[in-house]
């Protein structure tokens, strides 16, 4: 059996404290594995995010375990999570986090900069990933020069350059119009074909769900029990 | 360009108001500490002129003598001792004391006698820019600094006055002897010097010593200080450091300076400290958003010193410019301003470490980040 990407087991996550604590998650257990695309869906504070940055190590769980490419991260100092994310995770966040100081290859170059790769091969490889979000042409454009969708496609194009086994996306497409939603989720679920990569996609527009190979819900800090999907729109296109 | 340092500068250069107001805030920081650190080198400097410029290889002073225009009184007849101790080829007697130079007008104004025959190869002036050192042994001759010549109200060679009520005439004119004490020096031979400041003859104020050749200087000291008790015999260098020690540390002006250059140390530091950290927390999230991606810590650290350097480099180059051009203003004054290649080093080393430690709080303010924080905005 192969092994998941992600996995997390009894996962759960106490937040505050005193009177005002919260469980933010109850006993999740949650495999993510290479080739699917993910979609994790719940109301506002159903613990969505929470969720997604435990996966992502970026919250260690309170209780609970998460292995994320076969590495524990139980223990972990804020170091070698940050490690770990370096390595296996590439992150796409609701409002880009890009760079303004920045050009849309020195964006995407800059996740390959944390790694220590510099020089004509990253370069090479920041080319290869912007003709693939089709934004070669912008390469040398500030993100104040380029739309919401496009500043997005850049994000994700940062998230992939460095060819993470997973890619997490916090409501990636709840800054855009849907013309640029469904786009930005087309070029995800794209990404997600590859088989050695899982992609988990946090949002709340069920219009969006056409595109998971597998959708989730969350309420309360608990996982719904999963239904069969009802088919990957995207590919069913894709394979018309 | 390495991807870290276009960050690092870029984000420094966004806000260019607060750029402009951080390189000023190095620039006026370290001109201050050049300026001090200058004053306090020149000053070092022109308190040792005399021992400089005499050709000794000991001196010989009064106990506890602090500096060369300490007035202290040595015998004259101690010189015969002074030859007689094994290695000592001459004792020159110099003399020196304050006096008054009759102004062209009437009045007086205080000047400084420099008492040394020439001959016997004393101590002499330099940089003779009109007469000659030699002309000094004519009955009344004297030298002094064009520079004086409005305080002293004379116009060159020939000029005449009086000083203590002794005739003089000016016999030979030097170019940049000037004292820190801004009286005037007034050079002369010994007895003519002695008649000028009212010294019996049987006094002197130093002894220059010149050993034989081959003589050990270390022997030759020793011997002088068991010849002669209640003396002190100090070579060159040691004279210096007693002259610079008493007038930059007993007088407290040294203090002075490095308090001066200690407050621009903490100007620069607070201002760099608190632009630095303004701008982190402008671009907090961006410094979250790295560490989200799988920053590690020093790569964090490393755009926030990059930008302290870029800070330190352009505020030290600018800074540079000014002192240099301080430094050529100063020139002619009675204290010129002198900064070496050596002081030059040493305060770009302190203008960097101004600034990478004033990048502390900054780093500080980034330890704390959770990379959590990008996921709620």
């Amino acid at each position: 059996m192969t092994q998941p990407i992600i996995a997390a087991n009894n996962v759960s996550k106490t937040l505050g404290a005193g009177a005002g604590q919260v469980h933010a998650l109850n006993h999740v257990d949650l495999s993510l594995n290479g080739g699917n695309l993910t979609m994790l869906m719940g109301p506002s504070g159903s613990g969505k995010t929470t969720l997604l940055s435990i996966l992502g190590g970026m919250l260690t769980p309170s209780e609970g375990k998460v292995q994320i490419c076969g590495v524990p991260t139980e223990g972990a100092s804020a170091e070698q999570l940050a490690e770990i994310r370096r390595r296996h995770i590439g992150f796409v966040f609701q409002t880009f986090h890009l760079f303004p100081t920045l050009t849309a290859a020195e964006n995407v170059q800059l996740a390959l900069d944390l790694r220590g790769e510099r020089g004509a091969g990253a370069r090479a490889r920041t080319r290869e990933v912007l003709t693939r979000v089709d934004l070669a042409r912008k390469a040398a454009a500030f993100p104040r020069e380029l739309s919401g969708g496009e500043q997005q496609r850049v994000a994700i194009a940062r998230a992939i350059v460095a060819d993470p086994a997973a890619i997490l996306a916090d409501e990636p497409t709840a800054a855009l119009d849907g013309a640029n939603g469904q786009e930005i989720m087309s070029i995800l679920a794209a990404i997600a074909k590859e088989p050695h990569r899982a992609v988990l996609v946090v949002t709340h527009d069920t219009r969006l769900t056409g595109f998971a190979d597998r959708t989730l819900r969350i309420e309360d800090g608990a996982l719904l029990p999963e239904e069969p999907s009802s088919g990957n729109v995207y590919r069913m296109r894709s394979n018309a | 360009m390495a991807l870290v340092a276009t960050l690092a500068s870029r984000n420094l250069f966004q806000d260019r108001l607060r750029f402009v107001a951080t390189l000023i805030g190095i620039v006026f920081s370290v001109v201050l500490v050049m300026v001090q650190m200058g004053l306090y080198l020149g000053f070092g400097r022109m308190v040792t002129t005399m021992i400089d410029h005499a050709p000794a290889d000991l001196w010989v002073v009064a106990h506890g003598t602090n500096s060369f225009e300490d007035l202290s009184l040595l015998d004259a007849q101690m010189r015969d001792r002074l030859l007689a101790v094994k290695g000592v080829a001459a004792a020159v007697p110099v003399v020196i004391g304050f006096s008054g130079w009759r102004l062209p007008g009437g009045g007086m104004t205080p000047v400084f006698v420099v008492g040394s025959d020439p001959n016997a190869g004393g101590l002499a002036p330099w940089n003779i820019v009109a007469g000659s050192a030699q002309a000094l042994t004519g009955a009344g001759a004297v030298a002094i600094d064009k520079t004086y010549y409005d305080r002293l109200g004379v116009s060159g060679i020939g000029a005449k006055t009086e000083i203590r009520g002794q005739p003089a005439q000016v016999e030979a004119v030097t170019g940049g002897i000037r004292s820190f004490t801004t009286t005037p020096y007034v050079f002369a031979d010994l007895d003519a010097a002695r008649s000028y400041i009212g010294l019996p003859s049987n006094k002197v104020s130093h002894f220059l010593v010149r050993l034989k050749p081959g003589a050990d200087l270390r022997q030759v000291q020793s011997g002088i200080r068991s010849a002669v008790p209640g003396i002190d015999v100090l070579t060159p260098q040691e004279f210096r450091q007693r002259s610079r020690s008493f007038w930059l540390f007993g007088t407290g002006a040294g203090a002075a300076l490095f308090a001066g250059a200690l407050l621009g140390v903490i100007v620069g530091t607070v201002i760099v400290a608190q632009t630095l950290y303004s701008s982190t927390k402008d671009h907090l999230y961006e410094f979250a958003t790295l560490r989200a991606i799988g920053c590690s810590k020093r790569y964090l650290y490393s755009v926030i010193i990059l930008q302290a350097l870029i800070n330190a480099v352009l505020g030290f180059a600018v800074a540079a410019a000014i002192g240099l051009a301080v430094v050529a203003a100063s020139a002619g004054t009675s204290l010129p301003i002198v900064i070496t290649p050596l002081l030059m080093g040493a305060l770009l080393g302190l203008t960097v470490a101004m600034c990478v430690g004033s990048a502390i709080a900054a780093i500080s303010r980034i330890v704390r980040l959770e990379p959590m924080m990008v996921m709620a905005r």
